[in-house]
């Protein structure tokens, strides 16, 4: 690891006055992937200002029935809230099959956000990566790219966005706050990440003299209604191959009255499938449609030697848990 | 005369004296482990201690031309930077003879590191960082910047295997082994399936990672390291660095995991040894993960026909087995995958081959059940394939098959009792229950399938030097070199003293891993119980004689042996097996090669039937084992709980292995990208069913006590009991470990 | 900078600590409790679990300024109670690596939950690995140190 400057925030504003300054500086949330990534030489800042001393670990319930989560809430706190449970039940599960509990009793909300793919290259130093290198090629493109992309790719880049939480945040339209010492901006969560393109080094919409300060979520009665299936090579503590974050609920007559859809683990960043649920509103609840649904979204995957399963997978998990979600509203 | 061994949990049961052996007492180390105060090797204090850290190559094959260390130096802390330019010369590896002296055998690869220009791998330490820090050491270890000349280099397993090479083989274990004309008899079976089968490399990741401290007085080498050979390694290491082998200590009392992985010296403890001596002050380099994928080998990859036919009635008339494994071009074993082929079946016409490819890879090691793990996969599937094709119970057709003697050898077995096992497995486990149609069983969304499939693993015993010294005041010391990785083998031998000296368990002291005492034997190949069982029963035999003689003198014949000491004013008497002088050297040798001997008298095994019941997600093809059943012939038993717990930890092994564990090398480079525990995926506590394990407690009459060893024999034929069980399941035949949900979908 | 934090009980200070260490260096290294111990420094395996401010956390990931002030509990600062007990009865310990930071995580699990369906029990130990004792046992030990 190399050697770094270590500051501890006691204040918001105090830290992004300095951030504005040392545009070298990295904020140290729960720290589960930064530090990881620091020793690996992935991630060499020049300073890290701690921020977990922060003010900003509270969870708040919103008077339009909606969340507003702190950017510091610990994932353990988070899947354990029972407003999440009760009101976002997939948000919880989502977090609790993300990561053991020894990394969720750490991780923070914003942290996990911004962690970063786990595609191998990108952790070798010694293979090429133009996320970690811009320009320097991508060598899991004709390597082991199992886990890697088949949405949102690019020549430059097939990583896979690690994050479960994210991908049922992207299902429920949550919007992250984010601040500077310009001023305070809303990023829908679906926007928030960006797709690699040609420059795959840039993930987010984050500037570097930015901080998540929060994690809103609206009210969404469907959400209620909600299944996080993450399908992965064991039982527990993977990533994901395929994951499918799924909020679904029926009209008087019958029909898909509301949906929501979002993949993990097969695209860039989480998923949202619009396509998917397009095709879903108004439709009958029966596999066909589910398929139909499932196979649209997933048109557009560019498969690889090693991840092309992900397309037949992503599609049978999509129709699996819209299946399961459809028993559980016909049994209650 | 089955022994259930579900979990015996009485806290300490009170041991009468004269009934320690065949009692589930509580490991000895265990307080230490629990409470975190044994001490591993990495966690040894000196003062003055330095902390070094490896620089790996980044090519599989050429010339470094040139290495620039100047950065590294530069970081604060930093004491030394050793490369091939300036670091201590030292002899190169001996080419040895195994029988006479395993010292040269242990060297994990033959490359004289940081002593050469060359690179032979991509990980090959080609420089170390010493610093007052290892935290410092760390930094500046990527600091060092290397340019190389590259060669074409060999990593391809599938683009290289038809360079392969028929395997001689060794004293134990032949390269080719023909019986009649198989090719022959295969084209005329009247039932026959023609098959191959391909398992990938794998590696031991122990959870503790290999770390050396090495500290030099003078001439006199002391090294705490993480080995299950430590008279092998303090040999080999005298060797390298030219001084007697009496001036060299190997200390290892706790070892966390090995599984073959630590019986080779590999770079890591060579260049501590290296380091101290350049700097002057002790040095310890505590691999990280990583690194220890780059720097200690795992298991070959392979690549295996299997052909097998037979008469209606299952009869085999023709076996055939032809695998191809790799080895490194600077070391490397030759992977003994046909080894449950030549034993297990008693086929009339057989041909099982060895092949070799030489890669320019990290040579590969033994890894539990070496040869067997990956053999017991493919002869196992195979025997379930063929018994569909004859519509025939895959049990039955084993035991159909069960021959009267070996059938390679025609030795007489000293014990089968794979009949017994396969019986008493199928009732417990509830085979009858099984509709032997694939995709018949079904629970929701979960196909429901069952498997079985023979468990292999050959005896082998070594010798051991061993001191025992019974005290007046009750007490005894059992002294031996033997190794503790987490077997319970301080535990083991000290229950089998205490009934051999008819003294109390509790009073039995025991010492072992460490070079300095009697030389015991390399803690692999499910030896080192017998082993060290052979040599302890004789010394306390020849004690007992010591003691009966001195009660009669002192007319205290009956009593407790420690009155009888007393008696005699005599403080304690001695008695040993082997010396370490030139002479007791050459009479262990002797003593190795009688056992030796005696033993290849028979066709001698662990034997046991594996039972699973696999779910496969009829959706995404995820497997999950939801029961198990291993039904052992491990001879007789010495400790319940801990030989338990070796099974079960080995089927988990087994599992690991059929399910998800692989070694990734890039067919491009060769470079190792399952580098850490986030890219090969152990097995953990959820991937986990409940796992019966029993015995059928037979001694085996050839052994000391009827042991068998059973650190291994766990391990085989799991794979194929999960591949039979998927293929129930869903139909689909996996030839290609592991079982990744892409392959059932 | 100098570190002060409680561990095991004890108010403890660690002078010219740099903030690239790890919790789990500066309690191998600088403060003499190599019980944690360290074997991915990537916290995929758990060996390092120790609690934090009462919750159990992979030491390798802490960086050492963000334990400044906290509470930190090792396997050494553990009563010797029922959990270890029933470890050693129920034959839960092999070669012992991995066994300090799975203590720990049993003995959270306990604390939250007195009765742990066998499902929940291996899930919440799901990031300790073990490569020797086939987790079984660890079950068992789960179990009996509830009797207990």
């Amino acid at each position: 690891m190399k050697t770094f400057n270590y500051l501890r925030a006691t204040d918001v504003d105090v830290a992004l006055q300095r951030i504005a300054v040392e545009p070298g500086a990295r904020f140290l949330g729960g720290g589960t992937n930064l530090v990881d990534l620091m020793r690996e030489g992935i991630e060499a800042p020049e300073t890290l200002i701690d921020i977990t001393r922060l003010p900003l670990d509270g969870i708040e319930e919103l008077p339009d029935g909606g969340l507003r989560i702190g950017a510091l809430v610990r994932n353990s706190d988070l899947a354990a809230h029972p407003v999440v449970r009760g009101r976002y039940p997939f948000l919880s599960q989502a977090i609790l099959l993300g990561a053991t509990g020894q990394i969720r009793n750490m991780a923070t909300v914003g942290g996990n956000l911004l962690q970063r793919t786990r595609c191998l290259y990108f952790y070798d130093e010694a293979s090429a990566c133009n996320k970690r290198e811009p320009g320097a090629g991508c060598a899991a493109r004709e390597g082991f790219n199992r886990g890697n992309a088949v949405l949102g790719t690019s020549d430059a880049c097939v990583a896979t966005h690690p994050s479960d939480m994210a991908v049922a945040l992207a299902a429920i339209d949550a919007v992250v706050e984010v601040r500077s010492s310009r001023g305070t901006r809303h990023i829908p969560l679906t926007e928030f990440h960006l797709l690699p393109g040609t420059t795959p080094h840039l993930e987010s919409q984050l500037e570097s003299d930015e901080l998540i300060t929060a994690v809103e979520l609206p009210p969404l009665p469907v959400a209620a209604h909600s299944y996080y299936r993450k399908v992965r090579d064991r039982a527990s503590y993977a990533f994901a191959l395929v994951s499918v974050a799924a909020a679904l609920d029926f009209g008087a007559d019958g029909r898909i009255a509301d949906v929501r859809l979002a993949l993990g683990g097969v695209a860039t960043k989480p998923w949202r499938a619009r396509t998917a649920e397009q095709l879903l509103l108004g439709a009958a609840a029966s596999e066909d449609s589910f398929a139909t649904a499932a196979a649209a979204e997933l048109a557009a995957a560019v498969p690889l030697p090693g991840n092309a399963f992900k397309i037949d997978l992503a599609c049978r998990t999509v129709v699996a848990v819209l299946r399961r979600l459809t028993t559980e509203r016909s049994g209650s | 005369m089955t022994t259930h061994a579900k979990t015996p949990v009485d806290p300490a049961p009170s041991v009468p004296v004269g009934g320690a052996v065949g009692r589930p007492v509580d490991r000895r180390d265990g307080h230490a482990k629990v409470t975190g105060a044994a001490r591993f090797s990495a966690e040894h204090h000196y003062p003055d201690l330095t902390y070094a850290t490896m620089v790996h190559a980044t090519i599989a094959r050429g010339t470094i031309t040139a290495i620039d260390t100047a950065a590294a130096v530069a970081v604060p802390g930093v004491v030394a930077v050793l490369t091939h330019l300036n670091a201590p010369r030292i002899r190169p590896v001996r080419k040895g003879n195994i029988v006479r002296d395993l010292g040269p055998s242990v060297s994990g690869t033959e490359v004289n590191y940081l002593n050469t220009d060359q690179v032979f791998w991509d990980g090959q330490p080609i420089a170390v960082v010493v610093a007052q820090t290892s935290v410092a050491a760390n930094e500046a270890a990527p600091l060092v910047t290397v340019t190389y000349r590259e060669q074409q280099a060999r990593v391809d397993f599938a683009a290289e295997q038809h360079n392969a090479t028929p395997a001689k083989g060794d004293l134990t274990f032949a390269g080719t082994k023909k019986k009649g004309d198989a090719e022959a008899a295969l084209a005329t079976a009247q039932v026959s399936v023609d098959l191959r089968y391909t398992t990938p490399g794998l590696q031991h990741n122990t959870i503790e990672p290999h770390a050396t401290i090495a500290v030099w007085s003078g001439d006199h080498l002391t090294v705490h390291d993480t080995t299950q050979s430590t008279d092998a390694s303090h040999k080999y290491l005298a060797w390298r660095f030219g001084v007697p082998a009496a001036q060299v200590r190997v200390r290892a009392e706790f070892v966390g995991g090995a599984f073959g992985g630590k019986f080779a010296v590999w770079p890591g403890t060579v260049i501590a040894a290296m380091a101290a001596k350049a700097v002057g002050r002790p040095v310890r380099l505590a691999l990280s993960r990583k690194a220890v994928s780059r720097a200690a080998g795992g298991r070959t990859a392979s690549t295996n026909r299997i052909a097998l036919g037979a008469t209606r009635d299952g009869r085999l008339t023709a076996l055939i087995q032809d695998s191809i494994t790799h080895v490194g071009s600077v070391g490397g074993l030759l992977e003994a995958t046909s080894s449950p082929a030549r034993h297990l079946y008693g086929a009339k016409n057989m041909l099982t081959r060895q092949n070799l490819v030489e890669m320019d890879l990290l040579p590969n090691t033994w890894l539990r059940a070496p040869g067997e793990a990956i053999g017991s996969f493919v002869l196992e599937s195979a025997m379930d394939e063929l018994a569909y094709e004859l519509a025939m119970d895959p049990i039955d057709l084993r035991m159909r098959n069960e021959p009267a003697t070996d059938p390679t050898s025609g030795k007489k077995f000293s014990q089968r009792m794979l009949r017994e096992a396969f019986e008493a497995g199928a009732e417990r486990f509830g085979w009858a229950d099984r509709n032997p149609s694939p995709r018949s069983m079904r629970d929701g969304e979960w196909l429901v399938g069952m498997g079985a499939a023979t468990a292999y693993h050959p005896v082998l015993r070594l010798v051991a030097d061993v001191k025992v010294r019974l005290s007046n005041d009750g007490t005894a010391l059992v002294q031996c070199g033997f190794h503790e990785m987490g077997m319970a083998a301080a535990t083991v031998q000290a229950q089998i003293a205490a009934d051999a000296l008819g003294i109390a368990y509790e009073k039995v002291r025991v010492e072992y891993g460490d070079s300095d005492l009697p030389p015991g034997p390399m803690a692999g190949n499910s030896n080192q119980t017998a082993t060290v069982a052979t040599s302890v029963l004789a010394a306390c035999a020849e004690l007992t004689r010591k003691v009966t003689a001195l009660a009669r003198k002192t007319g205290t014949t009956g009593q407790e042996p420690a009155a009888t000491l007393r008696a005699a004013h005599t403080p304690f008497l001695e008695a040993s097996v082997g010396s370490t002088s030139r002479l007791g050297s050459l009479r262990s040798q002797g003593r190795f090669l009688a056992t030796f001997l005696k033993d290849q008298r028979w066709s001698k095994a662990a034997r046991g039937a594996q039972f699973c019941e696999v779910r496969v997600n009829a959706d995404t093809g995820e497997l999950r084992i939801s029961r198990w059943l291993g039904m052992f012939d491990v001879g007789h038993i010495i400790n319940p709980k801990t030989a338990a717990s070796q099974l079960r930890g080995s089927i988990v092994m087994g599992i690991g292995m059929a399910m998800s564990e692989q070694t990734l090398v890039d067919p491009r480079n060769g470079r190792t990208m399952s580098a850490g525990l986030d890219s090969y995926y152990l097995p953990v506590h959820a991937d986990i069913p409940p796992i019966d394990v029993a015995w059928l407690n037979e001694p085996d009459k050839s052994m000391p006590l009827g042991i068998i060893g059973l650190g291994e024999v766990g391990m085989t034929g799991v794979a194929a009991a999960i591949a039979n069980a998927v293929y129930h399941a869903t139909g689909r035949r996996i030839r290609d470990l592991p079982i990744s949900l892409d392959k059932t979908l | 900078m100098r570190l002060n934090c409680t561990v095991n009980g004890e108010a403890r200070q660690a002078d010219d600590v740099w903030a690239g260490e790890s919790l789990l260096y500066v309690l191998r290294e600088r403060l003499g409790l190599p019980g944690s111990k360290n074997a991915c420094e990537q916290g995929e395996c758990g060996s390092c679990t120790v609690y934090m401010d009462g919750t159990p956390v992979c030491a390798c990931l802490v960086a050492a300024g963000q334990a400044e002030g906290r509470d930190v509990v090792t396997v050494e600062g553990i009563a010797d109670g029922p959990v270890q007990q029933a470890f050693l009865a129920a034959g839960a310990v092999q070669c012992g690596f991995c066994t300090p930071g799975l203590v720990v995580a049993v003995h959270d699990l306990l604390a939250r939950d007195s009765a742990p369906t066998d499902p929940e029990i291996r899930e919440a130990l799901a990031g300790n690995l073990c490569r020797c004792t086939g987790y079984e046992k660890i079950l068992d030990a789960v179990r009996l140190a509830v009797q207990r």
